[in-house]
């Protein structure tokens, strides 16, 4: 009987803390490989000059010094070559709107509610957008794809390794923490003040951050109630050995809260399961949605494109939040008007800070090199020290902390996944390319093999004529 | 009365600005003509023009010098096609001129001149200029028109009429803006073909107004007229119509031109492309590939860059460090953001030389890498203050240790 009851508690239990579309991914086949007299940028601010690094069973064994096997390594070698972490991208729409970009393609805003923390973008991504295979080119090993902007709360994220497999499923990165997309200001005031509903204002954006928030508490205390009273039944058939048919039928008939995607979601990040990552542009702004995490009690994580977070660099540096940022952009909207190139290098300017280049863009995913160098090079020109070695961190390590996942990628560290690029030449520059890409040590994309160049399917046999 | 007034207050203010003659020594002259780069030499500027290049230049007290240590010296470079000046925020509408709609009329307005509403006092002017921007095309911007209006360049010197070179009418063909068309691109030529018909007849005018049909007339004579286009087959009916014609077409987008590139060299007709294009973007850019500018240009197709963008404009110089990376010389792509549109649309030309316009940049290092950055702009002979609202922005909030709250920073 008390068999039963742990099943039935379990199914229970299992309703909230199951963690459905589980991530299928395996690392492709690959094998040791020692590569040589590189210039390493390690990720965590070292740089090591013709120095080596070996990789076996997916992982990083070490860094400048160490012994090798004596057969059946491969060996690189990569005199007058760089190599970096694999980059990594926090901010991507591949596969949600993928290319070609028509209207059957678009899957990224459920602009239909301004809270929809129900849907997941996974569920949207296409793995067949020819943009991941065009990333991996640029270096990109691992990518979050994140809903739109039109929502105050835009759904949930997903972090991708980015092989191309058949499946979300296959590219899901192992243990990686879900996200929650939330936006701040102009979109979704436009979006839905446009359609003559709330919000329609910024008072009535923060307004309804507070009342989802206010519902994801009662939610929590809901099923922490019933957890309590199927915990006091549960002790009541132990004590009960004569009774204990009954009372483990009486245990079943406590009906558990009504189980809802939404708030699951939000639940998840107040018990700080679940990173949030906020679309959000001018300083005011991201004042208010930091009281606002104090407020409630979670952890605000990244804020996205901060086009004035240079002016708060102070205030996210002390938050422990990271600010993921474009290098360039500016102007397209209000909320875009005070954008400066040194941004990047003025959030990453004090102690513990984390400054991040994001892409948000399929062109910018494939050139995130070239966007910290602008960065890197406005920072330098400002006065401000920044040696390659810092700037990596921007699309590395600071890069994985952000997604959560800095224990397993982000550094070439021994033991983390040996998520690596060679490029043919220093990365902070127009003419650098990705010459090979290592996904947990197995290559991926090689320049010169195009037998190691990934074509999706949609791009098979496209344009045959043309292409005699 | 009042225009004639500050037309001669303008000239009086640019002759005063134009007194002091400048020297700029030790330059690594990229000339962008058939002098190619000549290394270590001065330059002497008068009257905003380039008097005399040579190594050595003797100076006295009356000139300013700058000193180019060396670095790269381009001509000003050219920002694409844009709506700078015409647009301060893409998103504020009530701050774009950029393109009409819902006008009284239903018909097409190709004499909609987007230069009447050009304002060189916008923020995003300087904001371009100090990256090393001297001119770009001002664009009629599309919509649901198949024939949108007419730009031209424009200098980036502050100049309220700093317009230069032909009339450029701009024509869409492409398929999704035929989906508010008609829903079929077939109605672009359609209504290209009935328009065209009308305008030179200038009988029974029912598609446009006799102001639409005269501009469209004397555009064919000398003008240019720019199709947007990225299918090869698209860009092959664009040849054909421009030939029946008698017009001077340029292909605006062009993802597929590298298909057609021979029809193009033979045809004599430019391109204007984004060299970073390399995804099947939509159904008429399948054929979107990173060397498509390195291939146009070996079968002979003039190509210039453009990123379509205005407050980004100055991503211009990075484009075409992308296309010299994927197998473009890097004269050619220089040539694609200096010379070669100024060539195209009828400018002065945009090359270093004797005689020519002293719009001149000193850069850091080479004008085409990222890291670069442009030390000094000087457009007109004048070297540019190089600030802007952003560098501004930038100062006030590099300071760490004021007390004040930043307004009182004005740096």
């Amino acid at each position: 009987m008390r068999s039963i009851l742990a099943v039935l508690l379990s199914v229970f239990t299992a309703t909230v803390s199951a963690t459905p579309f589980p991530s299928t991914y395996q690392p492709l086949p690959s094998s040791p490989t020692l590569i040589t007299n590189a210039t390493i940028l390690t990720g965590d601010g070292r740089r090591l000059d013709e120095a080596d690094m070996y990789i076996s069973d997916g992982k990083v064994v070490w860094v400048g010094e160490g012994t090798v096997p004596s057969d059946g390594v491969n060996t690189i070698d990569a005199s007058g070559k760089w190599l970096t972490p694999g980059i990594i991208d926090v901010h991507s729409h591949l596969g949600v709107y993928p290319s070609p970009g028509v209207a059957a393609h678009s899957d990224g805003n459920e602009a239909t509610a301004p809270v929809t923390a129900e849907v997941w973008a996974e569920h949207s991504v296409w793995p067949q957008d020819p943009g991941f295979s065009r990333a991996i080119a640029g270096g990109i090993t691992t990518l979050q794809i994140l809903p739109g902007s039109a929502n105050l709360f835009g759904g949930r994220s997903v972090t991708l390794k980015n092989i191309p497999k058949n499946t979300y499923q296959a590219m899901k990165f192992p243990g990686a923490p879900y996200g929650l997309k939330m936006a701040c200001g102009e979109n979704p005031k436009r979006v839905y003040g446009g359609r003559k509903q709330a919000p329609s204002t910024r008072m009535g954006n923060v307004a309804a951050y507070r009342a989802s928030w206010i519902r994801a508490q009662r939610y929590i205390r809901d099923w922490e109630q019933y957890e309590q009273k199927m915990a006091k039944k549960s002790a009541n058939v132990e004590d009960d050995s004569d009774n204990n048919s009954n009372s483990a039928l009486a245990a079943a008939l406590i009906k558990p809260p009504k189980r809802d995607l939404e708030l699951e979601t939000l639940a998840g990040v107040l018990k700080g399961e679940i990173l949030v990552h906020m679309h959000c542009y001018r300083a005011d702004e991201m004042m208010t949605i930091l009281d606002m995490a104090d407020e409630f009690g979670y952890k605000l994580g990244t804020f996205h494109h901060g086009v004035e977070a240079y002016k708060i660099a102070d205030e996210l540096a002390n938050n422990d939040v990271c600010g993921a940022l474009w290098a360039d952009w500016w102007g397209f909207k209000m909320e875009a008007y005070d954008g400066i190139q040194e941004n990047i290098a003025m959030v990453d300017r004090p102690e513990n800070s984390c400054a991040i280049v994001h892409s948000d863009s399929d062109e910018g995913i494939q050139r995130l090199n070239q966007e910290a160098a602008k960065a890197m090079s406005k920072g330098q020109a400002a006065g401000l020290d920044i040696p390659p070695e810092r700037a990596i961190r921007w699309i590395t390590s600071n890069a994985a902390k952000s997604l959560g996942i800095a224990e397993q990628t982000g550094t070439l560290t021994p033991g983390k996944m040996a998520d690596v690029v060679i490029w043919n030449q220093n990365p902070f520059s127009v003419y650098a390319k990705a010459q090979q890409v290592f996904i947990d040590g197995a290559m991926v994309f090689d320049r010169d093999n195009s037998a190691l160049q990934p074509v999706s399917d949609f791009e098979l046999g496209q344009l045959l004529e043309a292409a005699q | 009365m009042k225009l004639g007034f500050i037309t001669v207050l303008l000239t009086f203010t640019c002759s005063i600005a134009l007194a002091q003659d400048l020297l700029i020594m030790g330059a690594n002259l990229h000339t962008q003509s058939d002098a190619g780069v000549i290394e270590n030499t001065d330059i002497l500027i008068k009257d905003g023009r380039i008097a005399k290049i040579a190594p050595r230049i003797p100076t006295n007290k009356m000139i300013k010098v700058i000193n180019a240590n060396g670095r790269p010296v381009t001509p000003a470079l050219f920002a694409g096609v844009t709506v700078s000046g015409l647009s301060e925020v893409e998103a504020v509408s009530e701050a774009v001129d950029s393109s009409y709609r819902e006008l009284y009329t239903e018909l097409m307005h190709p004499e909609f001149d987007v230069r009447m509403a050009y304002n060189p006092h916008s923020s995003v002017i300087p904001i371009t200029r100090v990256e090393g921007f001297g001119f770009a095309l001002l664009a009629a911007r599309g919509g649901d028109k198949t024939l949108s209006g007419h730009g031209g360049l424009v200098r980036f010197d502050g100049g309220y009429d700093s317009f230069e070179g032909k009339p450029v009418v701009y024509v869409q063909t492409s398929g999704r803006s035929a989906a508010s068309v008609g829903g079929s691109r077939v109605a672009h030529w359609m209504l290209l073909n009935q328009t065209f018909a009308e305008a030179m007849t200038d009988e029974d005018l029912t598609l446009i107004t006799p102001q639409g049909a005269a501009l469209l007339k004397s555009a064919s004579d000398d003008g240019l007229f720019l199709f947007h286009a990225d299918r090869a087959a698209d860009i092959m009916r664009v040849l054909a119509f421009a030939a029946e014609h008698k017009l001077s077409p340029v292909i605006h987008g062009g993802s597929e031109a590298w298909m057609v590139a021979k029809s193009l060299a033979d045809a004599g007709v430019p391109v204007i492309l984004n060299p970073l294009e390399n995804l099947p973007a939509s159904f008429e850019s399948l054929g979107a590939r990173l060397d498509n500018a390195a291939i146009l240009h070996k079968a002979g197709v003039p190509i210039i860059f453009s990123s379509g963008e205005t407050h980004n404009a100055r991503k211009v110089r990075q484009l075409a460090g992308n296309a010299a990376a994927n197998g473009l010389p890097h004269s050619a792509a220089l040539a694609a953001i200096s010379s070669t549109p100024a060539e195209v649309f009828g400018a002065e030309p945009r090359s270093a030389s004797e005689g020519a316009r002293a719009d001149l940049v000193i850069w850091s290092g080479d004008p085409l890498e990222v890291t670069s950055q442009a030390q000094q702009v000087i457009l007109g002979g004048i070297p540019d203050t190089m600030v802007s609202r952003q560098t501004l922005l930038r100062d006030r909030y590099l300071d760490t240790d004021s007390a004040m709250p930043r307004a009182y920073i004005n740096p």
